[in-house]
C-alpha cells in the first residue's frame, strides 16, 4: 500500500511573514487526520497548500492520483489540477456559502459536481442527488428550494452532499462545525462520522475544537506559529499530551 | 503458554508544563509478561500508575522508554513505538480496552455504541447489533434503554455498557480498568462470568480489580506496583 498523499517539506511564507514551516507527513487511504491549534497557527494556509489553492514558498504536495500515481500536484497542468479538486477530492468550507452555489437548487448544487465529470442523464443525476440529500438527512422535498431557504446546519449538510456526490478519495474540510448551534454540530459530527468510516474516506480536518478532532480525526498534528509541535494517534495526544503548547490547549478546554 | 504482550523496562514520567514543569514519576523499568487463555492482575495502592500502564498498553499514554510488544496478525508490533495507524490496527482486530468511565458519543444510541467495535472488523450491521443485544441483555441494561444514547444513563449503567463494548469483538488480548467499580454483586458475578469466558476462549486479559474478591475470582498472577519513589 502507498500513501495517498505525501508531504514534504511544505513551506509557505507571506513575504517575510510565516505561514507554515517544514510540514511533513503522510496521509494513508482511509485516514483522518485532524489539524488543531489557535487562530493564526497557520493551520488554514497549511490546507489550502495542501488542497491545490495556495502554491508552497517551498516542499512538495505528492498525491496518488487513479491514472497516473504519484503526482506532484503543482507540477502538474492548471486543466488536471482541477479536475483532480473537482472529482477525487472534496473540499468543505467553514462557511458553506464558499462552497456552494446560491443562485441554483439545492438538486443542482449536487448535480452539477455529477455533470463536471460528464453524467449527462437528467434522471439519473436527479435520483443520485435524492440520494445523497437523503444521506445527509435532507427531506426529499427540498430538492429545488433555492439553499437561500436553508438552516445553516441544513447548508453545511448540502455542501457536504455536493462534495461526497462524485466519492472522492480524499475530503478537505476547514472547521466544519464552526459557526453551528452546538446541538446541530452534534448531528453533523454524527453523520460526519459515519460517512467517513462507511465510505473510507480519508480526510484532512482543520479545527480548533477538540471534542471535534476527538471525534473525528485518526491522528492529530498539532500546529502553533505556523510549526507542527507535536503529533501522534488522537486520544494519545488529548490525554496524554507532551509538547507545552498541547498541554495549554488541552487544559484551556472548558467542560461544562 | 503463549504471550501476548510483553513489556519490557517500561518507563513513564509526567511533566507539567503548565504548572511550573512538575515532574511526575509513576513507574520505572516495568516489565511483565500476559499469556494466552490468563488473567494479568495489576495490583498496588492508589497513585502507583495501574490505570496508567493499562493506558500506556493501549497506545493511550505515552512512555519515556521501553517496549510494549503486542502479538498482532502473526508478528509483534511495538505499541511504544509504533505510527497511530498501526496501533489503531491492534486495537481494531486484537486489543480491546474497557475504561473506567464510558466516553459518550452524542446521538449513538447504546446499542450501536456496543456494536461499533463489530462492526469496524466488518460484522453486517445486524449480527453486530445481535451480538450487542445479547451482552446487553446478559449485563442487564433494560431493552428501552438500548435504542438511547447512554449521555444520560446512570454510572453503572454507562459502565456496564462500556463492559459489552468491550466484550463484544472478542479480541485476542482484553485491558479491563476497574470494571465492577460501580455493579452490583448480580452484575458483578457476570462481569466474573465474562471474564471467565474470554479466558476460556484464549484472550489473554489485563485488569485492575479494586475488588478483593472478584481479582481472587479472576485473576491468574498479579503484578504489584510499587508506590512512587
Amino acid at each position: 500500500m502507498t500513501p495517498l498523499l505525501k508531504v514534504t517539506g511544505l513551506t509557505r511564507m507571506y513575504g517575510s511573514r510565516l505561514g507554515c514551516r517544514d510540514v511533513t507527513f503522510d496521509l494513508w487511504p482511509g485516514e483522518v487526520m485532524g489539524i488543531v491549534g489557535e487562530s493564526g497557527s497557520g493551520k488554514t494556509t497549511l490546507l489550502n497548500c495542501l488542497s491545490a489553492r495556495l502554491e508552497p514558498t517551498a516542499g512538495r504536495v505528492e498525491y496518488d492520483t487513479r491514472e497516473a500515481g504519484m503526482q506532484d500536484i503543482y507540477a502538474m497542468g492548471e486543466a488536471r489540477r482541477r479536475m483532480l479538486t473537482r472529482t477525487d477530492w472534496g473540499i468543505v468550507h467553514q462557511n458553506p456559502r464558499d462552497g456552494l452555489r446560491l443562485a441554483v437548487s439545492a438538486g443542482a448544487n449536487v448535480g452539477e459536481r455529477l455533470m463536471a465529470v460528464g453524467a449527462r442523464h437528467y434522471g439519473a443525476i436527479r435520483s443520485q442527488a435524492l440520494q445523497w440529500l437523503d444521506m445527509v438527512e435532507i427531506d426529499a422535498d427540498r430538492i429545488d428550494d433555492l439553499p437561500l431557504t436553508f438552516s445553516g446546519g441544513m447548508l453545511q449538510r448540502l455542501q457536504i452532499a455536493r462534495n461526497l456526490v462524485t466519492h472522492p478519495r480524499l475530503v478537505f474540510m476547514d472547521e466544519p462545525t464552526g459557526g453551528l448551534d452546538v446541538s446541530v454540530q452534534a448531528r453533523l459530527l454524527d453523520l460526519l462520522r459515519r460517512l467517513v468510516t462507511d465510505l473510507g474516506l480519508a480526510a484532512i480536518v482543520v479545527t480548533h475544537d477538540l471534542a471535534v478532532a476527538r471525534l473525528l480525526a485518526h491522528r492529530l498534528m498539532v500546529m502553533r506559529r505556523g510549526e507542527v509541535v507535536e503529533t501522534g494517534l488522537t486520544d494519545q495526544v488529548l490525554d496524554d499530551p507532551h509538547h507545552p503548547y498541547t498541554q495549554l490547549l488541552v487544559s484551556s478546554v472548558l467542560t461544562p | 503458554m503463549t504471550a501476548m504482550i510483553r513489556v519490557e523496562n517500561l518507563t513513564k514520567t509526567y511533566v507539567l508544563h503548565t504548572q511550573g514543569g512538575v515532574e511526575i514519576p509513576v513507574f520505572a523499568g516495568v516489565s511483565l509478561t500476559a499469556a494466552a487463555g490468563q488473567c494479568l492482575g495489576l495490583h498496588g495502592p492508589s497513585g502507583s500508575g495501574k490505570s496508567t500502564l493499562l493506558r500506556c498498553l493501549y497506545g493511550n499514554c505515552k512512555p519515556d522508554a521501553g517496549a510494549i510488544r503486542v502479538r498482532h496478525d502473526g508478528t509483534e508490533v511495538d505499541v511504544a513505538s509504533a505510527d497511530p495507524r498501526e496501533v489503531l490496527a491492534v486495537r481494531a482486530s486484537t486489543m480491546g480496552y474497557v475504561s473506567q468511565f464510558l466516553r459518550a458519543i452524542p446521538r449513538v444510541p447504546a446499542l450501536d455504541v456496543v456494536a461499533e467495535p463489530l462492526r469496524a472488523l466488518g460484522v453486517p450491521l445486524e449480527i453486530a447489533r445481535e451480538r450487542a443485544a445479547t451482552l446487553l441483555e446478559r449485563l442487564r441494561i433494560p431493552e428501552r434503554l438500548w435504542r438511547l444514547a447512554p449521555a444520560t444513563f446512570s454510572g453503572g449503567e454507562q459502565q456496564r455498557v462500556n463492559i459489552a463494548r468491550g466484550f463484544a469483538a472478542h479480541t485476542p488480548v482484553l485491558l479491563l480498568d476497574e470494571p465492577t467499580a460501580s455493579l452490583d454483586a448480580r452484575n458483578r458475578a457476570v462481569v466474573v462470568e465474562l471474564i471467565t469466558e474470554a479466558k476460556a476462549g484464549g484472550a489473554a486479559l489485563v485488569g485492575v480489580f479494586h475488588d478483593d474478591e472478584v481479582r481472587a475470582a479472576v485473576c491468574d498472577r498479579v503484578h504489584t506496583m510499587r508506590d512512587r519513589e
